[in-house]
């Protein structure tokens, strides 16, 4: 068995040599014949045909003696092969066309599909990721389904759960990493969690060790674990950083260990881990209504997500009873898969781009069907030919889909090369999305490669074939070619291709046309305040530095006085966070003048530090009373103000201004002013906020982690970021700046998403639109080419340039309309899938819709007007003579 | 003279024993064996001969060198393996079975 298929492939090496020895046989064979037949009595002609009879056909039995080797179809794929190139070679417009088109179709489908694969298909890189969950919250009022989880819960959790192999806890933060050796201070984004985390996730630090129950005391000495990418960047690589110490907000930080190269979590932008119970206090890490953690547990084997997160909610719920006067207490828990929590925002957006490359490729592979078919007509006599001599419909099909194959493989290694540099521009531009770190080309990407070479080749292919048929032989291989032509089939074929295109060009362009709707609604949505000529910055001041409240005013009122003074500052104010950000938190109260709410019913709404001269410096209108006063620093009593939506939902009807607000541990505020709305969150409209002093001296907990710095000015004020930071560099030079950003910058990096979608969409739907509109000047071209002796027929009879023109209009109109229709229906059922994606644009917008009708009846007209001016140009007397 | 033609699937047989004689021959020189053991009663078709002497040489039931006839002439000398003679064998015999198969069947009225 094994000889014989050695014997087989040596033969396939010595192919070469096979004709001619056989040849060499066959001839002494004959002769040997011959000279028998002579001895027989035959003249020498006679022997000599003799002979020759008995061996038959020469050509017919070298082809059998080499069949018998079964090289046969590799020696017909190499040879459709060395056609097929040489047929692309003789006609390079064509081939560069397809070659074009096809990659362009490939390479951005690959593009996609490689992000999508990555991000949202490949599994976590942590071990066993399937039993990692995120666990929530569902608050006790439904209104947070998916909420963060609260220490004092996570603790209960911790005691009594059974499912779990492993629970820890994650929270958000953020650093001024100190100068050494003179560099910069530095904002870095950190993670605080349960020493247990990277147990749990089930990875080790490539130096070093990890934390262990001791380090994550509040009695411990402060520990730090670096990532991999703050390490190489900020300490230069040198393994001896494990067990010195950095200096993070003012306080040394033993440095413990280092992650891995690869490890990012929650996200690539955090770069060091600190132990949660030692650097929240005690009192947060017990309470069981401060949401500000997220839980992970890791499923014991056999236990079900569903059996463990019906334990958790059995477990909350005992302490949501328990405690009826705290209705921040959740009620119930639930959980997702790890992977779903990391990158669940943009699942829908991903697959939507997806989608829509998967259309370009459809409509490209379209496009290339419709030029092979009208090359298909001008071959059609070769093709005949080799039909004639005994070429079957397979055969033929053969020859036909190798060229296409190597059509799509030109085009695919092209789209390789183009897919590469999307890629690598997504990367660069999406720093937002989850994982993006773990975006790469791998083995999976090129085996999708293949997988279209193969389906492209085989839809075009097939798609031009269909018109071929077997009794045009006899037609096509007669010489005149004025009393046939290659009938209406090619044509209508071509129309139907041409109709598909523009019914997938009209899905994009609608999408399109969506997503930019969309975007611009969401961009410029009014937000309550002024956003020209304003920059903000972060920065928080450090616990260790500046424990007392005075500390923190001092700092705040050096800094307003300071940036005051800059030259083309007009006015600078400071604030938790501003509108646009995000949600800030919130924070229940109670109307002292109100009656008091039945138990267990809350009253909460967001939280907004500010210092007096911040509605003014952001234009957010005064409506009534005042600002807070500039000399209330430590002093009673406490002063709040609040926004319309407030005065609409909670005072409909009074006068607010007087009036007492409870809340941060039961002191009572008085309201002495009211502010118009601003919108915390862009795509949600503006929710009730009260503004505290950003001075206030409240109780640690309830101090904001971090402050902008608010900027306005009638000039260029990006100019203004450099003195402003050297500003906070001479009152405190550890003081690290982050998120310098003018108000427009910070709007955009907010709509980075739906402007990225709506880019690339707009991109795609224009690429469709052009081979669109380049397919139908094509059809029509050739349909004027054909018909120029009817159009000259019919001129001669009389008819008018005008005739003429609407004759071929609308023999092009006709596919585009029916396309359009198709288009239409198509859209409808489509757009549905897009409506996570848009913001105050319904997916059946009427507007859209009749905007893209109107766009591409423009670009058919356009298209057929071209041919069809050439179609009057015909000179009947010209035309006719050629007989 | 008749000429009949090779029952169809005995070539092989009729092929492997002319060469099983011991000693190399040419296409031409197998073909006239036969014809001549036959009493020029069996044809063999040259048509057919060297497409069936490929597949012997595909199976391994033969092996080809290129030699000097008696005449000078170039030719390919085919000699029989050891798997050629198994093979011999096994045709033989089945060829034996089929032929007392069919005489049965004639005999029977």
């Amino acid at each position: 068995m094994l000889a014989e298929i050695v014997r087989r492939l040596l033969m396939l090496l010595r192919r070469g040599r096979f004709d001619a020895d056989l040849d060499e046989e066959m001839r002494l064979h004959r002769e040997l014949r011959e000279q028998e037949q002579i001895e027989r009595g035959l003249s020498a002609q006679e022997a000599h045909y003799a002979a020759q009879r008995r061996f038959g056909n020469d050509l017919v039995l070298r082809e059998e003696s080499r069949d018998m080797w079964g090289w046969n179809w590799l020696e017909m794929l190499l040879h459709d092969v060395r056609y097929g190139l040489r047929q692309l070679r003789r006609n390079p417009g064509f081939t560069a066309a397809a070659v074009l088109t096809l990659a362009m179709g490939i390479g951005t489908t690959t593009a996609l599909f490689t992000v999508v694969h990555s991000v949202l298909l490949e599994p976590l890189p942590f071990k066993d990721p399937v039993r990692l969950l995120r666990l929530y919250e569902h608050s006790s009022d439904d209104k947070f389904p998916y909420n963060a989880n609260a220490g004092g819960v996570f603790a209960e959790w911790k005691k009594q759960s059974r499912a779990f192999s492993d629970l820890a806890l994650l929270g958000g933060g953020q650093y001024n990493l100190s100068s050494a050796g003179g560099q910069l201070p530095e904002k870095v984004s950190a993670a605080e969690c349960s020493w247990n985390l990277f147990p749990t996730l089930g990875v080790e630090p490539a130096l070093g060790r990890n934390f262990t129950a001791a380090d994550d005391r509040p009695s411990a000495t402060p520990t730090v674990v670096l990532s991999w990418g703050l390490w190489k960047r900020r300490f230069g690589g040198e393994p001896s950083i494990v067990g010195q110490s950095i200096h993070l907000d003012a306080k040394s930080y033993v440095v413990l260990g280092v992650m891995p190269a690869w490890f990012a979590f929650p996200d690539h932008t955090t770069q060091l881990w600190t132990p949660v119970y030692h650097e929240e206090s005690p009192q947060e890490m017990e309470a069981p209504d401060s949401h500000d953690f997220a839980a992970i547990g890791r499923l014991k084997p056999g236990v079900s997500a569903a059996e463990a997160t019906a334990e958790l909610t059995v477990i909350v719920r005992r302490l949501h009873d328990a405690h009826p006067e705290d209705a921040f207490i959740s009620k119930a828990a639930h959980s997702r898969p790890l992977l779903e929590d990391i990158v669940g925002d943009v699942k829908t957006p991903l697959y939507v781009l997806l989608g829509a490359t998967a259309c370009l490729l459809l409509i490209a592979c379209l496009n290339v069907a419709g030029l092979l078919v009208a090359r298909g007509v001008a071959r059609r006599r070769e093709s005949a030919v080799r039909a004639a001599l005994g070429g079957s419909r397979w055969r033929l099909l053969g020859a036909h889909l190798t060229e296409t194959l190597l059509l799509s493989a030109a085009g695919a290694a092209g789209g390789l090369l183009l897919a590469y540099a999307m890629i690598q521009w997504f990367v660069a531009s999406r720093p937002d999305v989850s994982r993006v770190e773990a975006i790469r080309m791998d083995g999976v990407v090129l085996a999708f490669i293949a997988v279209l070479i193969f389906a492209c080749a085989l839809f075009a292919g097939v798609a031009s074939s269909i018109s071929v048929r077997g009794e045009q032989i006899l037609v096509s291989l007669q010489e005149s070619s004025r009393s046939h032509s290659p009938g209406e089939a090619p044509v209508r074929l071509r129309k139907w291709l041409l109709a598909l295109e523009v019914g997938l060009t009209v899905v994009l362009l609608v999408g399109a046309g969506l997503l930019l709707k969309s975007y611009a609604r969401l961009r410029f949505v009014n937000l309550g305040c002024a956003t020209d000529g304003v920059l903000t910055m972060r920065f928080s001041l450090p616990e260790a530095k500046y424990h007392l409240p005075v500390q923190r005013a001092s700092f705040y009122d050096a800094l307003l006085e300071r940036v005051r003074t800059l030259p083309g500052v007009q006015r600078a104010g400071l604030v938790r966070s501003v509108p646009g950000w995000g949600y800030p938190g919130d924070n229940g109260f109670a109307i002292a003048e109100h009656p008091p709410l039945p138990a267990g019913q809350v009253q909460y709404c967001i939280v907004q530090w500010a210092d007096p001269g911040y509605f003014a410096a952001l234009g957010i209108p005064l409506l009534r009373g005042q600002t807070f006063d500039e000399k209330q620093r430590a002093g009673k009593p406490y002063e709040v103000i609040i926004n319309e939506s407030f005065v609409r939902q909670y005072f409909p009807g009074e006068e607010p201004i007087g009036k007492h607000l409870i809340s941060m541990g039961h002191q009572p505020f008085t309201i002495i002013g009211l502010v118009g709305d601003t919108r915390s969150e862009l795509a949600q409209p503006p929710l009730p906020i009260m503004y505290f002093p950003i001075c206030a001296p409240f109780d640690e907990g309830n101090v904001p982690n971090y402050t902008m710095l608010v900027i306005r000015s009638s000039h260029d004020v990006a100019k203004l970021a450099l003195p402003i930071q050297r500003v906070f560099a001479q009152l405190d030079h550890d003081l690290a700046v982050s998120s310098i950003l003018t108000m427009d910058q910070l709007l955009g990096r907010i709509t980075l998403d739906a402007s990225f979608n709506m880019t690339l969409l707009v991109a795609f739907a224009a690429l469709s639109l052009a081979l669109a509109a380049v397919g139908l000047f094509g059809v029509l071209s050739y349909i004027v080419a054909q018909r120029t002796h009817e159009i000259a027929i019919r001129m001669a009879l009389g008819a008018q340039k005008g005739d003429v023109l609407r004759m071929v209009v609308h023999q092009g109109m006709i596919p585009a309309v029916i396309g359009m229709g198709m288009g239409i229906v198509g859209a409808l059922g489509v757009t549905r899938l897009l409506s996570s994606l848009l913001y105050g644009v319904q997916p059946d917008d009427p507007l859209t819709f009749a905007s893209v009708l109107l766009i591409l009846a423009g670009v058919a007209l356009v298209a057929t007007y071209i041919p069809a001016r050439r179609a009057t140009k015909v000179d009947p007397i010209v035309a006719l003579r050629y007989e | 003279m008749h000429q009949d033609e090779i029952p169809p699937g005995t070539l092989y047989l009729l092929i492997l024993k002319a060469l099983a004689r011991g000693g190399e021959l040419h296409g031409y020189e197998i073909a006239n064996w036969i014809e001549q053991v036959s009493d020029e009663v069996l044809q063999v078709e040259e048509g057919s001969l060297y497409p069936a002497l490929q597949r012997m040489l595909i199976k391994g039931w033969v092996t080809a060198k290129w030699g000097l006839t008696a005449g000078n002439r170039r030719a390919r000398y085919y000699r029989l393996t050891a798997l050629g003679r198994k093979q011999l064998e096994v045709e033989v015999s089945q060829f034996e079975r089929v032929v007392q198969a069919i005489t049965r069947a004639i005999q029977t009225a």
